[in-house]
């Protein structure tokens, strides 16, 4: 096959390098994108939107198996179902429509996209070797890296039928009885909940000695709430040794040897960087830890090589990766770009959803800032306690700089409270002070004037709770 | 019986602070009418406060040696009268004024004026980045302009598209390219000139007006200088002090003073004060403007000593923390630019001493030696002496007597 030159080169078609080959496009570089397994990389194929999709499913089936227990809201129904073939069929139609999309928006970028796995001879160089078995060699002037990451293994207790990862999870065409989630950070503690919440008998052994590392305890506080509620065991500072006929094995708090009953373990102790098996030796880039290392622009130590999304380091989120893969794109049409986010916001799609973004109050003390500090609670809002979702724990913290009042960090824990993100990052990203979001006017009935309600907390002025009268 | 707050007044145009010389009243005193209450000195003058009005004394504030902002309540005089006359009004104290011996006799510090403008001049935020929309940044990013130098008008010195604009429009825009046009600007400001500024302007127009100054300026060969200098601070450790050529350039104005007692002097028109030690002042830059604290009896200090009390006071001048006795009373003045220092320059005497010393860039240059072109290391020193009481003469050889020791700084140890 004839050698193929290309000006741009993206290696990786998830959320970082789709997204740069289409801004490219637009952009009229001559683009092409070579995708070893599935355009919309693990975040549509096997991540983000397969998880979101059980993670409703099993709140519909919950929801629908409440009723028939116990009518509510006036409504009832008898005896729900469910066949998970019919969930995974539906889940296989949405993420085929999605990636579907992403190969039109390519096409109509004018990328040319290449399914394949590449390999670099140098760091311009690459043989491809296609589907078909055949092999393509591209050079390129530049090379954009978006490599992704995957789920990382425990070497005593490797995937296979029964110790699944995430990806093998969510291709379970039978709902297992058991199921032991090693690890309870945000990719076990979702899938683990949806787990729970289509019926199977979830239990959680986490190695530290809280859930969700990054999020402080008030934050976390009523997902482990929700979990004690539905019975799905907890075991902190827990370690998992190995799997047997019956089920875990770990050792548990106290360094005594446990073993609980699992026909599945969900093994879900964090992802690591795809660096491998595709010549990443021969292109004479710089590495930071397991991460490819980049600059400020995503530039590796190879001139013309670029490197996007979770290859480049934490946070492994489609959402950064994304804005670095537009940043490349722009910078090499000539703009002057930077990634200088303020904050990139995180988000567990758990029971209930737990959102940060900015520094949380320890955080922003560290950091040497006096801070104020304005909570209020979902179980004071109209919209969430008609929506029935009053009585789980949620409220919207804000923190802000006491001496002029600058917004530092948002973090909340609530029912639908991911959708408040974007407002949420809008105000870090805009410098907004306490009185803007308080100025702001909040549509009622909506989850949004929680936020609006945080900053007049903070603001010692709060018109739904109730505040001691002060001098303000 | 009434009570009155007496507050230290303002003793002088431009005078925003007092030292505490002597007290001459004390707790429980009865005072009559224009009695001497107290000394204060300030920077122009010593002062003695009369008692506004008879009385006993209930309380003090501040004792000899504090220096106090105008509008400290000093004392409070329980009157005869039954009308208060001014009431003492409980009040925050500032960082200036000492733990007063009364809670209720404290001073409003901030006002909430100043407030505002301290929130305002948060820019870089202090977390350590300009405050700006994204858009915003990103406009900057391709104009090159570094957010940190513009002040945000905004709440918290947000920056907003019309501040980025005003930058531009006032021509401080870089790389943006050929085509930037420059806008015509209107509008003028106009500041009273107060305090530290005034008392600059003041001074250095007397200086000008009254002395006649005489200039000179000398090449010196800074070689051998700049070598033991790199040898002395070779050894020095980490966090120790390392020499600059100040004190290097203190050294040699010290030796070869005592052969040119003329400039190490003060002269009033009347009479000329020769002092037999030196007492170095150090011209320094500080935030509120051109200050010389003194290295005081310089001529008792080795090198490395010099070099730390050089520090010491200017440091404390530019924090503003210096006492207001090392503020004063030098004999003769060094002012310098360090890098900035230009080729040449015609320092202005503090008077009233009799001469001032400038120090000029170092730099290489190409000198004849020998017929050979050779790169030297160089500096020039430029210095004005009042040439009423200094002769031109004995001026410049005072000042090739330091290019002496300069060239050949062992003889500064000899």
């Amino acid at each position: 096959m004839k050698p193929l030159h290309t000006k741009v080169l993206i290696v990786g078609g998830g959320p970082a390098g789709y997204p740069c080959a289409i801004r490219a496009g637009q952009l009229g570089l001559d683009v092409t994108l070579v995708d070893a397994s599935g355009l919309g990389g693990t975040c549509l194929n096997r991540g983000c939107i397969p998880s979101k999709a059980y993670i409703h499913a099993a709140g519909q089936f919950e929801t629908m198996q409440a009723h028939a227990k116990a009518p509510a809201m006036g409504l009832t129904c008898s005896s729900p179902k469910l066949e998970l073939s019919g969930l995974l069929e539906w889940k296989d139609g949405l993420v085929g429509k999605l990636t579907g999309g992403v190969g039109q928006l390519l096409k109509t970028a004018g990328v040319k996209v290449i399914a394949g796995h590449a390999v670099f001879a140098d760091a311009k160089t690459c043989a491809v070797t296609l589907a078909d078995g055949g092999t393509q060699t591209i050079t390129a002037e530049n090379v954009v890296l978006a490599t992704g990451s995957s789920e990382a293994e425990l070497p005593f207790m490797p995937f296979d039928e029964r110790v699944l990862s995430s990806t093998g999870l969510l291709e379970l065409d039978k709902l297992p009885k058991t199921l032991a989630v090693v690890g309870a950070g945000y990719i076990g503690l979702e899938l683990g909940i949806a787990f729970a919440r289509l019926g199977t008998k979830v239990t959680f052994v986490e190695a530290l000695d809280t859930i969700l590392p990054q999020f402080d305890a008030e934050i976390t506080r009523p997902v482990v709430r929700w979990l004690k509620q539905h019975k799905v065991d907890l075991h902190l500072s827990a370690k998992a040794k190995g799997v047997n006929k019956k089920g875990l094995v770990f050792t548990d708090a106290k360094g005594d040897e446990q073993i609980i009953a699992a026909e599945k373990i969900l093994v879900a102790v964090g992802r690591k960087p795809n660096t491998t098996q595709f010549g990443l030796e021969n292109m004479a880039v710089d590495m930071d830890g397991t991460f490819i290392k980049v600059d400020d622009q995503c530039r590796t130590a190879m001139r013309g090589v670029w490197a996007i999304g979770d290859v480049v380091g934490e946070p492994m989120l489609a959402h950064k990766g994304t804005r670095q893969g537009e940043m490349v794109a722009e910078i090499l049409a000539g703009h002057r770009r930077r990634f200088d986010p303020v904050a990139i916001a995180a988000i567990c799609f758990t029971e209930p959803e737990i959102i940060g973004v900015g520094l949380d109050p320890k955080q922003a003390e560290a950091a040497g800032e006096e801070v104020v500090i304005g909570k209020f609670p979902f179980a004071a809002l109209g919209k969430a306690l008609s929506m029935g979702a009053g009585s789980d724990g949620g409220f919207v913290r804000v923190t802000a700089r006491k001496s002029d009042h600058v917004i530092l960090g948002i973090h909340g824990v609530g029912s639908h409270i991911a959708e408040l993100s974007g407002e949420f990052a809008l105000a870090l990203e805009m410098g907004a002070r306490l009185e803007d979001i308080a100025g702001t006017i909040h549509v009622h009935p909506t989850l949004s004037e929680g936020f609006a309600e945080s900053a007049m907390t903070a603001l010692g002025q709060p018109l739904h709770i109730s505040m001691p009268r002060s001098q303000t | 019986m009434g009570q009155y707050a007496f507050k230290l007044p303002d003793v002088g145009e431009g005078v925003v602070e007092a030292e505490i010389i002597e007290w001459h009243v004390k707790v429980g005193q009865v005072i009559a009418e224009d009695e001497a209450l107290v000394d204060v000195m300030t920077d122009k003058a010593t002062v003695e406060i009369p008692a506004p009005t008879s009385g006993t004394i209930s309380s003090i504030t501040g004792d000899p040696g504090d220096v106090l902002p105008v509008g400290t309540v000093l004392l409070i005089i329980e009157t005869e009268g039954e009308e208060t006359a001014e009431p003492a009004e409980p009040v925050t104290a500032t960082k200036a004024v000492p733990p007063a011996p009364l809670a209720s006799v404290v001073t409003s510090a901030v006002s909430p004026a100043e407030e505002e403008v301290e929130i305002r001049a948060v820019n870089p935020s202090s977390s350590g980045r300009a405050l700006a929309s994204p858009a915003l940044r990103k406009r900057a990013l391709e104009l090159q302009i570094d957010l940190g130098e513009i002040a945000g008008s905004g709440p918290a010195g947000r920056i907003s598209h019309q501040d980025l604009d005003d930058f531009i429009a006032a021509g401080r825009t870089q790389g943006a390219g050929g085509n930037q046009k420059q806008s015509r600007k209107t509008g003028t400001v106009t500041e009273k000139i107060i305090g530290l500024r005034r008392k600059i302007a003041q001074n250095l127009a007397a200086s000008k007006r009254n002395i006649p100054h005489f200039s000179y300026v000398e090449e010196v060969e800074m070689d051998a200088l700049e070598t033991l200098r790199g040898h002395l601070n070779a050894g020095r450790k980490e966090g120790q002090a390392k020499l600059t050529l100040l004190p290097f350039l203190s050294l040699a104005l010290i030796k070869v003073l005592p052969d040119f007692a003329a400039a190490n002097a003060h002269f009033d028109g009347q009479s000329i004060t020769k002092y037999a030690p030196v007492h170095l002042g150090i011209a320094t830059a500080t935030p509120n403007g051109l200050m010389v604290p003194v290295v005081k009896h310089a001529e008792s200090l080795d090198i490395w000593a010099l070099a730390a009390e050089i520090g010491r006071v200017s440091t404390a001048a530019r924090e503003g923390t210096g006492k207001t006795s090392e503020l004063s009373g030098s004999t003769i003045t060094i002012t310098s630019l360090g890098a900035l220092g230009g080729i040449a320059s015609t320092p202005v005497i503090n008077a009233p001493e009799t001469a001032i010393i400038g120090v000029n860039k170092l730099m290489e240059k190409l000198v004849f030696e020998r017929d050979v072109v050779v790169a030297r290391k160089v500096m020039n020193l430029s210095s004005s002496f009042d040439h009423r009481v200094v002769d031109g003469f004995d001026a410049a050889r005072m000042i090739q007597a330091i290019k002496g020791y300069l060239e050949n700084p062992a003889t500064l140890f000899m």
